[in-house]
């Protein structure tokens, strides 16, 4: 099926959402995505941010749409004609729906975890303004502990379900879920009980925000400091590909493989999530690539000398004190 | 006096029991169908009857009923709307407590017409006597051998249920209405697919109105073209007007659709005027969902013509100065209301009912609800009008379910139509919370504008 989506012609299999088409592109037309995962079945369609225009239905049936549409939940028809950037009225309705998640988010990226690779931030920052209309008191809730390793902070939440999907169909029971409608709406664990399941930290990777943070990371770094690293291990629960963040010496921090759109390849498991903290547990396989626009590729430039420096001893040693100097912060 | 086709003998003694309604022609048109019919005829004259839903879109409920998907080997169903939580429509209600046969007997002629074995009526949770009510009804039709295995001999098997909801306003949109009678969370689901296709335990489905399946009864007794008869233009038929607000007689009224605005505010078969000598300030013509209208624009259309209640007059102008039939709940204000309190009254209701799910709605109800409450209590600013009429633009069209349009509609047009009465309430906001702005200029004869 052919559909074009800002003028970019791609042909893709039946049944593929628009998200996913303009994924195969790639570039600046792919549309923010902050509720749909392609791991989790029933996903997106929630947050609004993806909105596209539909310019011309299909090859047989021309009428544009007359809403603008969800991409992640609005199949591909043959001859399809899409406008995401290249159309005002998107770009104005995206500004509007993240001016909406913001307005009960607290903003308190200084000390928030997920701060550098948050995707409300580069939502925010993408799209939204600089000061906010709303002059009113944010809701707020109460931290919850799920489990001792997952803490939920509810007041961070922008309610794109994702954690819900996850926790779904990871277990036969249902243990997670939403109470209460509206903007008091929460997630929450049926009655605070703990989400107790080999692969529950996933709703840690999955939360496109810091609601759902892992409380053996808490406060311990901020990630641009870390140095990320992808390693594997023999596990007998998962496929055992991680992604270790190391701080000097010590892996403070493990999470799954996370792609471009911030979404994990593969569901790993509690044990090697929480548990396996050294490099003696891992084969290193080498440090991850991290795209140069995000914020934790800040402090990993490779040590690439001047050419005036090259052919000078003296100036050699003291470029060599300072990078040991600032890399040691 | 106009023609009464639903409520006809509802001042009947008894009409709620089976022997009265059966006495009075009641179940006639169960014989008529299930005996002299088929399915695809009885589709066949709905459409004829141009009956549009009453549950406040309009759609032709003969369209959706022919769009209903019919694969070999799957269940149908038939699913009634009886989730009535529109702020002043309760026409529904009426309908179920004083002649609920009229209902089943619509429900059984419609699932025999879709090829529905099994039905449900869908109840708003608020609605327990309904329940009752219904069920023994449906017991008594049961009894009768109107309902279960082989009705009158034709063969064909109903089974019908009652099922109260938990009292949630979405839970009216029909998805969030299959999820809610599935046990689920009332959250509207995404279309497509539509119900049509996907709906209830993932089978075919339709989801009609209280009113629009009791209105196929009058149309299978008297045949689709002479219900066409009634009514004016594409609107036919009879509607059930439920009256409310400051008026002398306020209620359920059964109108042929085409009466002008003027007679049913005025008349004495209707309202019979406002109450307490008082004048008509403003109208919000069919549910608190769709745009509220200052009396003399209610009254006559921009072109100066008297407005009908009927779905095109009332929506001619469209946005700007027009509004809807919706799903009928006349709420009459006069002079003595204040449109900002009853616009921060809707906006408080939409932001206690949205479902969360989609952000726009979610938080965009709630704001327009803080700054609404910000007017009335006297600490508005003049720049909160453009950011209300902002925010609703931003609210309206971009969510999963129509409720976000139905937060925005009524607050963008009581901005639109009494701008003045909500910058007097930021420019004398101590006076505003001691007395009402009163009806200024919203009653006078409407300029005709010149055209060259």
């Amino acid at each position: 099926m052919k559909v074009t989506i800002d003028g970019i012609t791609v042909d893709v299999e039946p049944g593929t959402s628009i998200l996913n088409a303009a994924r195969q592109i790639g570039g600046d037309i792919v549309p923010p995505a902050m509720c749909y995962y392609s791991k989790l079945a029933g996903s997106g369609g929630k947050c609004r941010t993806c909105l596209v225009k539909v310019t011309k239905g299909s090859e047989k049936d021309p009428r544009p749409m007359p809403k603008l549409v969800a991409s992640c939940r609005t199949g591909v028809m043959d001859g399809m004609e899409v406008q995401n950037i290249t159309s005002p009225e998107v770009v104005e309705a995206r500004k509007g729906v993240v001016e909406m998640l913001l307005i009960n988010h607290p903003l308190d990226c200084p000390v928030c975890d997920q701060a550098g690779e948050c995707h409300l931030q580069d939502l925010g920052f993408e799209h939204g303004a600089a000061k906010t209309r709303y002059e009113f008191d944010r809701r707020t809730f109460e931290k919850i502990d799920i489990g001792d390793k997952i803490q939920l902070h509810m007041t961070r939440c922008i309610l794109c379900y994702r954690c819900v999907f996850t926790a779904d169909q990871i277990t036969n029971t249902r243990l997670h879920g939403i109470l209460n409608r509206g903007d008091h709406s929460e997630i929450s664990t049926y009655i605070s009980k703990a989400v107790d399941n080999d692969f529950s930290g996933n709703v840690i990777d999955v939360c496109p925000v810091g609601a759902l943070t892992d409380k053996t990371f808490r406060f311990k770094n901020r990630v641009w400091f870390t140095k990320p690293v992808e390693a594997h291990r023999d596990c007998d629960k998962c496929c055992g590909k991680v992604t270790l963040w190391y701080k000097g010496e010590d892996v403070i921090r493990v999470t799954g493989r996370k792609d471009v759109y911030g979404e994990v390849e593969e569901f790993i498991c509690n044990t090697c999530r929480f548990d396996k903290k050294k490099t003696a547990d891992w084969v290193i396989e080498g440090p991850r690539k991290v795209s140069h626009q995000s914020v934790i590729s800040a402090n990993h430039y490779e040590f690439t000398p001047l050419p005036v420096v090259k052919t000078n001893p003296v100036l050699q040693a003291a470029n060599k004190d300072q990078f040991e100097r600032e890399t040691r912060l | 006096m106009g023609r009464k086709l639903l409520l006809e003998h509802i001042n009947v003694p008894g009409i709620n029991t089976f022997d009265v309604y059966r006495s009075k022609g009641g179940y006639a048109s169960v014989e008529k169908a299930l005996k002299t019919m088929s399915p695809e005829a009885i589709v066949e004259e709905v459409k004829k009857s141009g009956l549009r839903g009453r549950g406040g879109a309009g759609f032709p409920t003969g369209m959706k009923w022919s769009f209903l998907a019919k694969p070999e080997g799957v269940a149908r169903y038939l699913v009634c709307n009886g989730d009535e939580s529109e702020p002043g429509t309760f026409k529904d209600r009426y309908l179920m407590t004083y002649i609920p046969h009229l209902l089943i007997e619509g429900m059984i002629v419609s699932s025999f017409a879709l090829g529905a074995s099994t039905s449900y009526i869908y109840l708003r949770g608020e609605m327990m006597p309904q329940v009752r009510i219904l069920e023994r009804a449906i017991a008594e039709a049961k009894a009768k051998g109107f309902l279960g295995k082989n009705i009158l001999g034709t063969g064909y098997d109903l089974e019908l249920y009652v099922q109260p909801g938990g009292g949630a306003y979405i839970c009216g949109e029909e998805t969030a209405l299959l999820e809610s009678l599935e046990g689920k969370r009332g959250n509207p689901r995404i279309k497509p697919p539509f119900p049509a296709i996907a709906g209830l335990y993932g089978c075919p489905t339709v989801v009609n109105n209280v009113e629009s399946i009791a209105a196929v009864v009058p149309i299978i007794n008297e045949g689709g073209d002479e219900y066409a008869k009634i009514g004016i233009g594409r609107s036919t038929g009879t509607k059930l007007i439920s009256a409310g607000g400051n008026l002398k007689k306020p209620g359920v009224y059964e109108i042929e659709l085409g009466v002008p605005v003027e007679e049913f505010i005025y008349s004495d078969e209707y309202c019979g005027g406002i109450a307490n000598g008082k004048r008509l300030k403003a109208v919000v013509a069919g549910g608190s969902s769709v745009p509220i209208l200052p009396a003399n624009l209610i009254l006559k259309t921009i072109n100066n013509e008297a407005r009908l209640m009927s779905y095109e007059s009332l929506s001619d102008g469209g946005f700007v100065s027009g509004t809807m039939l919706g799903s009928g709940g006349f709420i009459a204000y006069d002079e003595d209301a204040c449109i900002v309190r009853n616009t921060w009254n809707f906006a408080r209701f939409y932001h206690h009912e949205s479902c969360g799910q989609c952000s726009p709605c979610r938080e965009g109800t709630g704001w327009m609800e803080k700054v609404l409450h910000r007017l009335e209590y006297g600490h508005g600013k003049m720049s909160d009008m453009d950011l209300l009429v902002d925010v609703s633009k931003k609210i309206e069209g971009n969510t999963i379910c129509p409720l976000g349009d139905a937060a925005a509609w009524p607050v963008a047009s009581a901005i639109r139509h009494f701008r003045d009465e909500f910058e007097w309430h930021v420019t004398n906001a101590s006076e505003a919370t001691s007395r009402n702005y009163g009806i200024a200029h919203y009653a006078d004869p409407l300029k005709v504008v010149e055209t060259a």
